[in-house]
C-alpha cells in the first residue's frame, strides 16, 4: 500500500487510472492462472483416490452452503463500506467493514470447524464409521487441503487488511481522497469471494455426486 | 491523493554504499541487476566448464557422477533465473523509463524489492552448494526423481524454495513494469509509437504475470509432498506424474518466450540505429511478438512428446509449434529489411545483432525440426535438443543482451566501450559458440544421450566432444575479454556523447549518464522515433527505395518539434523524485530468513515471518517523500 504517489506525475497517468488500482488489478489477473492451476490439479485428481475417505463421505453441504452465504454476504458490507469512504462518512465506512471482516471471520471458522471435522475419524456407538481425513490420507486430502487452505489463507490477508484499514482510519488518516485504499482491498476481496463461488460448486456440489 | 504522516521518518539521500542499498532509482537497480547477473553469469559458466572438462574425453572422472548431476541442474537454472532473465531485468530497468519518457517505473519501492528478492534468492540457490550439496533433478525436476523417498537431502528442497523466491522477484518486476508502460508514458507516446523494445518489455512482463503462478503451484505441491507427506507427486497413492510435466512447461514454455522476446526487442532497437532506417514494419513487428507470446501458451506439450499423449494431443501441438515459426520468420524477415539499403555501420552492437539473427535462425531451424513430433521422438533426450536450445538461448539471448549492453553501456556508465576489445570478443565469442554447440548437433544426431557422466570409447563421439570442449573455453576467453572491456572503459574510457550512435529513441535525448530525474521536462512525442524526428525535421531518413515501410509515416505530425527535455515544463517548478527506503531489503530478507527456516528451524522460520510483516507494515506506513524537517534531526538537504 502506497499512500502517496511516489512519482510527481502519477496524478496524470497516461490512462487517468491510478497505478495501484492497475497493479490489483494485474495482480488479480496473475492470481486466476494461481488458483486455476490448483483447480486444474483437483479436477485431475478427482476421482482418482485408491483409498478413502471420499468426498461423499466427508462433505456436508448444508453446513458449508451457510459459511458460504456468509462469504457472499460480506462482498455486500464491503461494498456499502466503500460507499461509505467515498460519501466521506467515515463511520458508516467503520461500521461496515468491520462488519465485512466479521463475516470472513465466520467464514474462517467454519473452515477450521471443518477441517477440524474432516481430521477426525467418525466413530457411532464405538464403531468406525470413516476414518479422518488429512493431506496424506489420499489425493483428494492432499487437493482438497490444499485448494481450499490457499483460499483460506487468502481470506486471512484479506480480514488482516480490511482490519488494518478499520484500525488506520482512526488516525484520521483515511480521508475521501484515500477511497482508493478501501477500494484495492474491495477488489481483492471480491475476487477471494468469487474464487469461492468456483470452489464450492466444483468441490462440494459436484463432489458429493455419486 | 491523500497527505499522510507516517509513523516512520524518511530521509531524502543516503550516502555511497547505503544509498545503493537503500536506492529506488530504477537506473541504480538496472546497475545493480546487470551486475549480479553477470556475476551469476560467471558461475553458471564455470559451472559449464567443468561439465565440458568431463565430457572432453570418454570415461573421465573429473568429477563425481553426483556432483555432475548437480552441476547441470544448477548450470541451467542458474543461466535461465539468475543470468539472462535479471540481465534483461537490467536492460528493462535502466532503459525502458527513458524510452518511454517517464522518471522513473510506477513503483520504485517495489522494483527495488524485486531487485533484492531476486539478489538473495540466487545466493539462498547457491548457497545449498555449501549446505550438504545442490539440487540435482534437472532445471526441469520431473517428479517423481524429487521426490523425498529418491532425493532425501536438502538438495530439491533448496531448489524448491529459491524458485519461489525467485518468482516472487520476477512477479514483482512484472507487475511493475506492465503498470509502468500502460501508465507513465509521456504525453504523445500512444502505444504504437512506442519503441519496439519496451512493447516486448510489456509481452513479456505480461507472460510473467501469467506463467509463473503455475509454477508456483507445482511448486508448492512438490515443496507440500517433501515437507507435509502429501500425495501429490506419489504414484502409489495414484498420483499422475505427467501432472508436473504439465505444469511445468505451462510455465516452462513461456519462460522460452520470456528469455527471448526482450531480446527480439533489443535488436529492434540496435538494426534501425545502425542502418539509420526506421525499423522495417513496425506494426507487424509488434503484432509478431504479441502473436508469439500469445502461441506460447497453448504449446507447451511439445515438450512431452514422447511421454505417450496419444496422436491427437501430438499433432495439434505439433503444428501449434509448427505455426509459431509464422511470426518469428516474419521478425527475422523485417530484421533483415532493415538493413536492406541501409548504410550499415558495423560497430560492436550491430556485430553482435547480425550474429544473433543468423545463430537465431539456427536454432529455429532445429527448433522446427523439434515440432515434427515423429522425428523428435527419435531427437529426444539428445545432445541435438541441447545444441537446438542452446543456439536460441545462447545464440540467441545472450548474443543480443550483448547487442543491447555494448549499445547502452554509454547512456549507462557515461563511457564507451573499447570498439577494438569489443569486436575481437564477439569473433571470439561467434567462433566459440559454435565451436561449442554446432558439433552437439552430430553428437545428438549419433545418440548422444544428455545429461549422461561419461561415455565409453568407440562410439564416434570421442571427436565433437573434444571440439565442443575447447569451444567452450574459446567462449571463456571471450567472456574474459569482455570483463577487462567492461572494467577498463568504465573506469578511464572515452567519455560518452549523449548521442554516440546517432540514436533514434528517447534515451539518447539526455545526458550520459542520466540525472537522477532523467528528464528536465517530460518531452511530449509526436512519432516514433522520437529524438531522430527532432533532430532530422525534414525527413532526414536516407532515401531507401523500399515503399510501404514504416518510415512512410513519420512525417506525419512532425512539424510542431519542441526540443525534447528542454525548455520549462508548466505547472510543475521542481522535480521531486521517491525517497530511498530500506524497507524493501528488509521484507526481502525477512522472505528468505523463512526460507531458511523451513529447511533448518522452525524459530527461524517464524523471525523470517515476523521480519517480512514488520517490513510489510512499515513498507506501507512510511511516507512516500522525506518528512517535513523536525521530525528527523538528521535529514541532509534533498
Amino acid at each position: 500500500m502506497e499512500h502517496v504517489a511516489p512519482i510527481p506525475h502519477a496524478a496524470e497517468t497516461s490512462t487517468g487510472l491510478p497505478s495501484r488500482k492497475l497493479l490489483i488489478w494485474a495482480f488479480l489477473g496473475s492470481e486466476c492462472m494461481f488458483f486455476g492451476s490448483l483447480i486444474a490439479t483437483y479436477l485431475v485428481y478427482q476421482g482418482k483416490s485408491l483409498i478413502g475417505p471420499f468426498p461423499k463421505d466427508v462433505l456436508d453441504i448444508p453446513v458449508t452452503s451457510v459459511s458460504t452465504f456468509v462469504l457472499l454476504t460480506s462482498s455486500l458490507g464491503m461494498v456499502l463500506a466503500y460507499a461509505g469512504i467515498t460519501r466521506g462518512d467515515v463511520w458508516a465506512f467503520r461500521r461496515w467493514i468491520l462488519l465485512t471482516a466479521l463475516l470472513g471471520i465466520t467464514f474462517l471458522g467454519f473452515q477450521a470447524f471443518e477441517f477440524y471435522h474432516f481430521a477426525n475419524p467418525v466413530y457411532e456407538n464405538g464403531e468406525l464409521i470413516r476414518q479422518g481425513l488429512t493431506p496424506r490420507t489420499n489425493l483428494f486430502g492432499s487437493t482438497f487441503f490444499t485448494l481450499t487452505g490457499f483460499h483460506g489463507a487468502h481470506v486471512t490477508v484479506g480480514v488482516i487488511w480490511l482490519l488494518s484499514l478499520f484500525a488506520y482510519s482512526f488516525r484520521g488518516d483515511l480521508t475521501r481522497e484515500g477511497a482508493l485504499n478501501v477500494d484495492l482491498a474491495a477488489l481483492y476481496w471480491h475476487f477471494v469471494d468469487i474464487v469461492w463461488v468456483v470452489i464450492f460448486p466444483v468441490v462440494y456440489l459436484i463432489g458429493v455426486q455419486p | 491523493m491523500t497527505t499522510v504522516t507516517g509513523v516512520r521518518g524518511r530521509r531524502a539521500a543516503y550516502k555511497w554504499w547505503w544509498g545503493w542499498v537503500t536506492t529506488v532509482d530504477h537506473k541504480r537497480i538496472g546497475v545493480l541487476y546487470g551486475v549480479s547477473a553477470i556475476a551469476f553469469l560467471l558461475v553458471g559458466g564455470i559451472e559449464a566448464l567443468v561439465i565440458r572438462l568431463q565430457l572432453a574425453r570418454p570415461e573421465q572422472g573429473v568429477v563425481s557422477p553426483d556432483t555432475y548431476n548437480q552441476l547441470f541442474t544448477m548450470h541451467g537454472t542458474t543461466m535461465i533465473f539468475l543470468a539472462i532473465m535479471p540481465l534483461s531485468a537490467s536492460l528493462f530497468n535502466f532503459i525502458v523509463p527513458l524510452l518511454i519518457g517517464a522518471r522513473d517505473v510506477a513503483f520504485p519501492r517495489l522494483n527495488a524489492f524485486s531487485y533484492w528478492m531476486f539478489a538473495m534468492g540466487g545466493v539462498f540457490l547457491n548457497s545449498s552448494w555449501f549446505l550438504g550439496g545442490a539440487p540435482n533433478a534437472g532445471w526441469f525436476g520431473y517428479a517423481n526423481l524429487t521426490s523425498k523417498a529418491y532425493n532425501p537431502g536438502f538438495g530439491i528442497d533448496f531448489w524448491v524454495l529459491g524458485l519461489l523466491l525467485l518468482g516472487i522477484a520476477s512477479l514483482a518486476a512484472a507487475f511493475n513494469f506492465v503498470i509502468t508502460i500502460i501508465n507513465l508514458r509521456a504525453p504523445g507516446m500512444t502505444f504504437m509509437r512506442m519503441p519496439v523494445f519496451a512493447w516486448m518489455t510489456l509481452v513479456t512482463s505480461i507472460l510473467m504475470v501469467l506463467a509463473f503462478p503455475v509454477i508456483t503451484v507445482a511448486l508448492v505441491e512438490l515443496l507440500f509432498d517433501r515437507k507435509f507427506g502429501t500425495n501429490f507427486f506419489v504414484p502409489a497413492a495414484g498420483a499422475d506424474l505427467v501432472l508436473w510435466q504439465h505444469l511445468f512447461w505451462i510455465f516452462g514454455h513461456p519462460e522460452v518466450y520470456i528469455l527471448i522476446l526482450p531480446a527480439m526487442g533489443v535488436i529492434s532497437e540496435v538494426l534501425p540505429t545502425f542502418s539509420r532506417k526506421p525499423l522495417f514494419g513496425y506494426p507487424v513487428m509488434v503484432i509478431s511478438g504479441i502473436a508469439i507470446a500469445f502461441m506460447g501458451f497453448s504449446v507447451w506439450a511439445h515438450h512431452m512428446f514422447t511421454v505417450g499423449l496419444g496422436p491427437v494431443a501430438n499433432s495439434v501441438f505439433a503444428l501449434g509449434t509448427m505455426t509459431i515459426a509464422v511470426p518469428t520468420g516474419v521478425k527475422v524477415f523485417n530484421w533483415i529489411g532493415t538493413m536492406w539499403g541501409g548504410s550499415v555501420r558495423f560497430q560492436t552492437p550491430m556485430l553482435f545483432a547480425v550474429g544473433f539473427i543468423a545463430m537465431f535462425i539456427i536454432g529455429g531451424l532445429s527448433g522446427v525440426m523439434h515440432a515434427i513430433a515423429p522425428s523428435d521422438a527419435q531427437q529426444q533426450d539428445t545432445y541435438f535438443v541441447v545444441a537446438h536450445l542452446h543456439y536460441v538461448l545462447f545464440g540467441g539471448s545472450i548474443f543480443a543482451l550483448f547487442a543491447g549492453i555494448y549499445y547502452w553501456f554509454p547512456k549507462i556508465t557515461g563511457r564507451m566501450l573499447s570498439e577494438k576489445l569489443g569486436k575481437v570478443h564477439f569473433w571470439i565469442m561467434l567462433v566459440g559458440f559454435n565451436l561449442t554447440f554446432f558439433p552437439m548437433h552430430f553428437l545428438g544426431l549419433e545418440g548422444m544421450p544428455r545429461r549422461i557422466y561419461t561415455y565409453s570409447q568407440g562410439q564416434g563421439w570421442d571427436l565433437w566432444n573434444m571440439v565442443s570442449t575447447v569451444g567452450a573455453f574459446t567462449m571463456a576467453l571471450a567472456i574474459l575479454m569482455f570483463l577487462l572491456n567492461a572494467v577498463r572503459s568504465w573506469r578511464k574510457g572515452e567519455q560518452a556523447p549523449d548521442d554516440p550512435w546517432d540514436g533514434r529513441t528517447l534515451e539518447w535525448s539526455i545526458p550520459s549518464p542520466p540525472p537522477t530525474y532523467n528528464f528536465i521536462a517530460i518531452p511530449t512525442v509526436h512519432s516514433r522515433d522520437a529524438f531522430w524526428e527532432q533532430k532530422y525535421p525534414q525527413g532526414g531518413e536516407i532515401s531507401t527505395g523500399i515503399r510501404g515501410d514504416a518510415g512512410g509515416r513519420h512525417i506525419a505530425g512532425g512539424t510542431a518539434h519542441t526540443a525534447l527535455g528542454q525548455g520549462k515544463e508548466e505547472g510543475h517548478p521542481g522535480v521531486h523524485m521517491p525517497s530511498p527506503s530500506y524497507w524493501p531489503l528488509v521484507v526481502a530478507a525477512g522472505i528468505t530468513l523463512g526460507a531458511y527456516g523451513l529447511l533448518y528451524s522452525l524459530l527461524l522460520a517464524v523471525t523470517g515471518l515476523a521480519v517480512t510483516l514488520v517490513g510489510i507494515y512499515s513498507w506501507s506506513f512510511e511516507p512516500a517523500v522525506k518528512q517535513p524537517k523536525g521530525k528527523l534531526g538528521k535529514d541532509k538537504k534533498e
